[in-house]
């Protein structure tokens, strides 16, 4: 029984280390390689050892797919190639391919210089890394090899963001990674079409919730740093997800562009100049308003931003927005829950001295954004990552509801199989088709066709052929098969009359069909071959004799039937 | 050049043949082949290759060929569409018979029976479906004849199981065309079966291919276009296609549904999985809403276009649309919207301070959220989020259209609308601002409304600020803050833009009249005045100043109190406004002065109207007065222009009227004086100086005529014929002038020739309305006409000078509604004494603004002259971009004109005025085989003449010389 297996190396009821194993009509495709924020041991890293303990994971992986530069989707890449040893494709856009070295490498930095880990992987190991990459455009079809074939489709969230459908024959599989349904300034809507994969993963971050419109967001968001401003205070946005950031900085410099304000606004170097580097160049990545506007002036190139000064540090009453998602026991989260005064590492005390205001401008899809996009999909299983399991639970239950369609939502090393039934194309002769045309109506895609044919495998191909080609391809001669049936009739009459009300019997009835009566006495329905005879020891009863080839079976067997049922009385 | 040099042959060939044909007309003959057929059989004969003849087919397209030679060209091109064999040219020459058989004035049923039967001989797909259009344009031609049209339904029905979909979808669009609308008309049609259109179309709806299914709906659209009624059952089928894997099926679904949804609102249709029933529009409404988030956005324009007609729909379903049940984390949330209503009513200003005010409340049980909104939940939500820009601006117009149709829902969207005010492209902005105008009747702002409105003045497009002002205007704002707001807001903006100045006034004088009471306990703090205190003076030059006093002295009219607050410098301001700002300031009740009465009560209709009346009396004393000494006439037509004009001034509705007769009897009044002259009694060479005057008078006259044919709206065509008549008076006045003044024969001789020309061309345009024109002057002319066609240019004058006196004075029928063209420049004002410094060779923007009544098309027609003081003048033309259409009859012109010049050596006045091109052969209709194919560019882009229509601003420039 051909069928699909699915296990979540991370993401598996988690936010964080996304890896997925999938097997599809014997392809092993690995989905994202990420870390996870949350550990410092082991457990930062996906358990690739679940693939083999021994040899390279070469042979056992056909591809890597990474869907977009988040470190919880490529964290673990280098380690995973370099360390452990992978030498095979691995997948992902061109944007993300551009971006993601330069998050890696600050990972790196902040891993090896500032916690001083031993044991990490390396510059260098990152630029081995990225060699083996091969990138991919949107809507693409790349052969991975003969059978295996992906395809990214756009997913907003940040840029360069994909979803992935991966083929092998029939039987699809698409991984959305992260993605977001509502555009925002500068990333356009998640879009896949009615591709009906036999699968679909589905990340499931905000599984219960239902978000307000962004235009509310937004517009507070304006409202309260265009206050400030005018009160003559200082903003201050700590933005920790790339991506984010230049939405952020998109939305200020428009809204500051249509209000002529004069106020400056500074983002800091380093990773976030870096990476709008190349926001600037793939544009085809970005939203409708960017991409048609970019002739006249490029909205990446900032005109009221510049590169953060330190000079600008002291300022009297700043206010801070924190967007996006503060994890418990953060910095973050302690000043928005309202302390009023931080513990810092080494006992010093910090007061807060910040008016904090919290906004979310988080770009996953919400639980609507979810259910429109396995609409869009229209896949025939489901299956739950990248969430919460409890979220997941809620949202699982509404997905069988709603789409009657089977949900799954595995752990970490749980396997989920997926019988499937995959369709086997077989190719008919041109000439055999038109010849069933011929004898019918056009062929309705909606009703089953009748076809006499010779169906022949050879090799791993299947034909559908005519029986004469189907003997003379194999060599073999034909053989006639002949069902001859008796039917008794009481009669007192002659052979010949009989056999006259015979044929004038079929002849009303079957009027469709060429209905003969030869010189000899016997009479041909087609190529049955219908003869009387007088019973050789009753001569009161006649005898039948009806004679036909198999391939006119149908016919046939309907005559012996109506002959059976009697001749009518003569009138 | 071979093949060139024989048309040319060809051409002239054809010439004598036609003559040849007229001559003999009684003996009809197909003999005398047209020319056309005859160049194109020896062209195709010489055809060595499919390529070749196919080259011969293209060039014979290119040029029309007239009603009385279609059929011979049909013959030739029926004979080698016979013969051939390559399937390229056979598509040619059916596409050709299609192309012909829309020819104007030639009847296609003749050509219908080749067509069918080439057409059951044929083997190609390609040509099949070309043949079926060729059908279609013969069928569509008939629209009459229901014999044929059943015949050609017979032969689509008979093609519609062709494979390929070329095919079908022709056979599908014919059906749609042709099919027969009314079972019972058709019994005539004998024999041939009735057959059911929409039965054999609603098969087709599930064809294989999706290009038949989208050729299938489009089919039976355009038999509800054509007055058929659907049947409701179409419903149902229609309903399973907005589910269709290609985007086009779709779209088309969703229109179908509208079209059904809007011929049985009110039928019962079942909800699926329930016992429950709703009405057909409801449960459309809901649907089309789904399609709103459908993933193609062609599909989501359309069904977001689509939802803003549907008015039947119920309130309960229509308030759906808005809804978006918010929830985090499984818990109950409520909207910001919510949020910022409750924080209004509960009296709190400003939101935002406190942390976790959007915290989640209540727990929601998990069954009962509806994550796939089966109705319309939510569908503006998704709308006016959409990725694409048409989406959203269509959303937006569904938006008003809705709004405009149900109060309560235009309460309800207005948040939406509200939030629209901040969206990326202007586009949408701006049309939200405009929807919000639409809608203001219906709603009252809330005060944290009115703040996010107010932010948007600070916006650095023009027209989004003007859009908004114009929003301002009829807006009910709630409460005294509400309008202290909105006026603080104002005044920002007239600091930050001062050019928005009058729009400012403008906005501010409705928002006074508006909400009198709320402006009320304003006032003291307004004009800062106190109690105890005198306070000084305010400078009664600033714009500002003065914005306040707009919004207070339109306030004070409707309430009396408030004049008792002023102190005694407003009411000096205001006698001072009142004069210069009469249209922002209006006359008030105020203590000690008396009210000037305006007078005229608006409601009396135009003919019981004394002015009216007095404007026809005065029309028609001149009109009948026909044999008047000249002395008397001129002097009576004299007096008449004046009170006209005089009229014109006095009644604002009238003016158009009045001025454009005044123009006209103005016409006549030059012409009479010019043929008062002495010099026509005396011999020639001594009058020289003398015929200045005529002269001048029939240059004058041409000018006048041309003004009243195109500076007028509404110009009738009754109008445009004595137009044209008078300008025929003139141009024989100029030729007789020229006859008397001109020294030698020569240049007579042309003249006389043209003006003969002008007269024939006046005869072929005006030949309907001849008979209007009894006794007058061409109808002379015309009498006489083949006498002058043979007689010597001396001759000719003589005979238009005897002329010219005899004919009587044409009476002008007044237009029903007619406006005189007019434009004001209210930027650059003239008013600077800073020149406008440059480098000479260089050049320097010229920033102009300028509003423009009753023009039409003014894209192609209003042009900007500048003239140099050197007498050079220079011409722009503004693109078609810069002109925006605020209103109807109203446009406005905003654009940059381009000054450059050698240097100066002081600085001096250029003048800026507005120019109304024009350009008399355009009102020539164009001849019908051009339409669609290769347009020759000739007749449209050309000017024939301009007419100034604006007063010229002075602007000072000073071009420097280079520095090296």
């Amino acid at each position: 029984m051909p069928e699909i297996r699915v296990t979540p190396l991370g993401a598996g009821q988690d936010v964080g280390r996304s890896c997925i194993l999938v097997s599809i009509a014997g392809k092993n495709v690995m989905l994202d390689c990420g870390m996870h924020m949350g550990f410092s041991d082991d457990r930062r890293f996906p358990d690739f050892s679940y693939i083999t303990r021994s040899g390279r994971l070469t042979d056992f992986l056909d591809c890597v797919i990474i869907s977009h530069f988040h470190l919880d989707h490529c964290g673990a890449l280098p380690y995973f190639s370099e360390m452990v040893g992978y030498d095979g494709p691995i997948y992902m856009t061109q944007p993300t391919q551009a971006i993601c070295p330069i998050l890696l490498e600050d990972y790196r930095k902040i891993a090896v210089d500032k916690k001083g880990e031993a044991n990490f992987f390396t510059s260098q190991m990152i630029k081995d890394c990225m060699k083996k990459v091969v990138a991919v455009h949107l809507h693409q079809t790349v052969q991975v090899d003969d059978e295996l074939e992906i395809k990214a489709y756009y997913a907003g969230h940040v840029l360069g963001a994909a979803m992935f459908q991966i083929k092998v024959g029939s039987e699809s599989v698409v991984y959305t990674g992260d993605y977001n349904m509502t555009p925002d300034r500068h990333l356009g809507a998640a879009w896949i079409d009615k591709c009906r994969p036999n699968l679909l993963i589905t990340e499931s971050t905000y599984a219960t919730t239902i978000r307000d419109s962004k235009r509310c967001r937004e517009r507070d968001f304006l409202k309260k740093v265009h206050e400030t401003v005018e009160r003559g205070g200082k903003v201050l946005i700590p933005v920790f997800a790339l991506g984010r950031a230049q939405e952020l900085c998109i939305l200020l410099e428009t809204f500051w562009e249509r209000m002529d304000l004069k106020a400056p606004i500074y983002f800091s170097t380093g990773l976030t100049e870096k990476a709008n580097h190349y926001y600037k160049l793939f544009i085809p990545w970005t939203n409708q308003k960017i991409r048609k506007t970019f002739v006249q002036r490029n909205m990446f190139e900032f005109k009221h931003i510049k590169a953060f000064d330190r000079a600008f540090a002291d300022s009297p009453g700043p206010m801070v927005i924190m967007p996006g998602y503060c994890v418990q026991g953060t910095v973050g989260h302690k000043i928005l829950s309202g302390q009023r005064k931080l513990e810092m590492e080494g006992r010093q005390v910090l007061e807060v001295k910040m008016q904090v205001e919290y906004m979310s401008f988080s770009a996953h899809a919400d639980a609507k954004g979810i259910m429109q996009l396995v609409g869009q999909a229209e896949p025939e299983n489901v299956l739950l990552v990248h969430g919460e399991a409890k979220k997941m639970e809620f949202l699982k239950q509404k997905i069988e509801q709603e789409f009657r369609v089977s949900c799954y939502m595995p752990a970490n090393g749980e396997t989920v199989t997926l019988p499937t039934s995959p369709s086997i194309p077989v190719g008919i002769s041109l000439g055999l088709l038109k010849r069933e045309m011929a004898q019918g109506l056009l062929p309705d895609a909606k009703k089953p066709r009748l076809l006499h044919g010779t169906l022949i495998m050879k090799d791993s191909n299947f034909r559908l052929v005519s029986s004469e080609q189907a003997l003379k391809e194999l060599g073999l001669a034909e053989h006639q098969l002949r069902f001859t049936c008796r039917v008794h009739l009481h009669d007192t009459r002659k052979e010949q009359e009989m056999a006259m009300r015979v044929y004038s019997h079929l002849k009303s009835v079957l009027k469709d069909h060429c209905v003969q009566h030869l010189p000899d006495g016997s009479v041909t329905v087609e190529s049955i071959l219908v003869q009387a005879a007088a019973h050789s020891e009753d001569p009161g009863t006649k005898v039948l004799l009806v004679s036909w080839t198999y391939q006119d079976e149908e016919l046939g067997s309907y005559l012996t039937s109506l002959l059976k049922k009697g001749l009518p009385q003569a009138s | 050049m071979a093949a060139h040099l024989k048309k040319r042959v060809y051409e002239e060939f054809t010439k004598v043949v036609q003559q040849q044909q007229e001559e003999a007309a009684t003996k009809k003959l197909r003999m005398t082949k047209p020319s056309k057929s005859a160049a194109l059989h020896i062209d195709l004969c010489k055809a060595t290759s499919p390529a070749d003849a196919l080259q011969y087919l293209l060039q014979f397209a290119r040029k029309p060929v007239e009603a009385e030679s279609v059929e011979g060209v049909v013959r030739i091109l029926l004979e080698h569409y016979y013969k051939e064999n390559d399937s390229s040219v056979r598509l040619k020459i059916a596409s050709l018979l299609g192309l012909l058989s829309k020819t104007a004035g030639f009847s296609p049923d003749c050509i219908m029976d080749d067509a069918i039967n080439i057409l059951q001989n044929e083997k190609s797909h390609q040509v099949l479906a070309q043949l079926l259009d060729t059908l279609l344009a013969i069928g569509t031609k008939l629209p009459e004849n229901q014999a044929i049209q059943m015949r050609l339904v017979d032969v689509a029905c008979k093609h519609l199981t062709d494979t390929s979909h070329g095919v079908r979808n022709k056979c599908l669009q014919l059906l749609g065309n042709l099919g027969s609308l009314d079972k019972n008309v058709t019994k005539d049609a004998e024999g041939l079966a009735v057959r059911d259109v929409q039965k054999i179309i609603g098969d087709y709806f599930n064809d294989q291919d999706p290009r038949v299914r989208t050729a299938a709906i489009k089919a039976m659209l355009q038999l509800h276009e054509r007055g058929l009624k659907l049947h409701q059952t179409i419903y149902n089928q229609a309903c399973k296609l907005l589910s269709d894997d290609y985007e086009q099926v779709r779209s088309a679904a969703v229109q179908l549904i509208w079209v059904v949804s809007q011929l049985y609102p009110e039928s019962i249709v079942p909800i699926p999985s329930s016992n429950e029933e709703i009405r057909l529009v409801d449960d459309a409404f809901g649907k089309i809403c789904h399609m709103v988030s459908d993933g193609s956005w062609m599909v989501r324009v359309q069904a977001a276009k689509l939802l803003g007609s549907m008015e039947q729909v119920s309130s309960h379903f229509l308030e759906q649309t808005l809804d978006k049940k918010l929830m985090s984390d499984l818990r109950r949330k409520r909207t910001a919207h919510e949020r910022a209503k409750e924080l209004y009513s509960s009296g709190e200003f400003s939101s935002g301070r406190k942390w976790g005010d959007d915290a989640p409340k209540e727990e929601i049980d998990t069954g009962a959220v509806n994550l796939i909104e089966s109705g319309a939940c939510g569908a503006f939500v998704h709308g006016l989020e959409d990725e694409m820009y048409e989406v959203r601006i269509a959303a937006v117009e569904a938006l008003c259209m809705l709004a405009q149709s149900s109060p309560s829902f235009a309460e309800k969207c207005l948040d939406f609308l509200v939030d629209m005010f901040n969206d990326e492209i202007e586009e949408v902005r701006l049309q939200s601002i405009h929807t919000m105008r639409k809608i203001s009747n219906n709603i009252t702002l809330r005060e944290d409304q009115l703040d996010t409105v107010l932010a948007v003045l600070e916006d650095s497009s023009r027209d989004i600020r003007e859009a908004l002002h114009e929003l301002l205007c009829c807006t009910n704002v709630s409460t005294k803050e509400g309008i202290h707001l909105a006026l603080v807001e104002l005044l920002k903006n007239l600091t930050k833009y001062p050019t928005d100045r009058d729009s400012i006034w403008k906005c501010l004088k409705f928002l006074g009249s508006r909400h009198p009471t709320l402006v009320l306990p304003l006032v003291p703090e307004l004009l800062s005045t106190h109690p105890f205190f005198d306070t000084a003076e305010p400078d009664m030059d600033d714009p500002a100043y003065i914005a306040v006093l707009v919004l207070i002295f339109n306030a004070a009219k409707t309430c009396p109190t408030m004049p008792a607050l002023f102190s005694d410098h407003t009411f000096r301001h205001y006698a001072y406004l009142r004069d210069s700002l009469s249209h922002l300031v209006p006359a008030l009740r105020l203590p000690g002065r008396k009210l000037v009465s305006s007078g005229l009560s608006p409601n009396i209709t135009p003919h019981e109207d004394p002015s009216h009346q007095f404007l026809q009396q005065s029309l028609e004393r001149v009109y009948s007065l026909q044999h008047l000494d000249p002395q008397g006439t001129q002097e009576l037509l004299e007096f008449t222009i004046r009170d006209l004009q005089r009229l014109g001034e006095l009644q604002s509705e009238l003016a158009g009227v009045a001025d454009f007769s005044a123009t006209y009897l103005r016409c006549q009044l030059l012409l009479i004086k010019a043929l008062q002259e002495k010099l026509w009694n005396v011999a020639a060479p001594l009058y020289l100086k003398q015929s200045d005057l005529a002269s001048a008078a029939a240059k004058q006259i041409m000018e006048e005529t041309y003004k009243m044919e195109f500076m007028y709206s509404g110009v009738e065509n009754k109008q445009v014929v004595i137009i044209h008549h008078m300008r025929l008076q003139a141009k024989a006045l100029q030729l007789i002038v020229t006859a008397r003044t001109a020294r030698g024969v020569d240049p007579l001789f042309g003249m006389c020739e043209k003006f003969l020309q002008e007269v024939d061309f006046f005869q072929r345009c005006f030949i309907a309305d001849l008979p209007h024109l009894q006794d007058s002057f061409v109808d002379k002319l015309l009498d006489l006409m083949p006498r002058l066609m043979t007689s010597k240019p001396a001759e000719v004058v003589k005979i238009l000078q005897t002329m010219l006196r005899q004919s009587t004075f044409l009476h002008l029928p007044l237009p029903e509604q007619i406006h005189k063209a007019s434009a004001t420049i209210i930027e650059p004002a003239g008013e600077s004494d800073n020149p406008l410094r440059f480098t000479s060779g260089l050049v320097v923007a010229l920033d102009i603004d300028a509003t423009l009544e009753h023009v039409q098309d003014p894209q192609n027609t209003v042009k900007v002259q500048v003239l140099y003081p050197d007498g050079q003048a220079q011409m722009i033309h503004p693109k078609p971009a810069d002109f925006r259409n605020p209103g109807p009859g109203r446009h406005r012109l905003i654009t940059q004109v381009f000054l450059s010049h050698t240097a100066w050596t002081e600085p001096c006045q250029v003048e800026v005025r507005l120019l109304l091109a024009y350009n008399s052969s355009s009102r020539i209709p164009k001849s019908p085989w051009n339409e669609g194919g290769e347009m020759s560019p000739q007749v449209e882009t050309s000017i024939e003449g301009t007419i100034p229509f604006s007063k010229s601003v002075k602007v000072y420039i000073m071009p420097k010389p280079a520095r090296r």
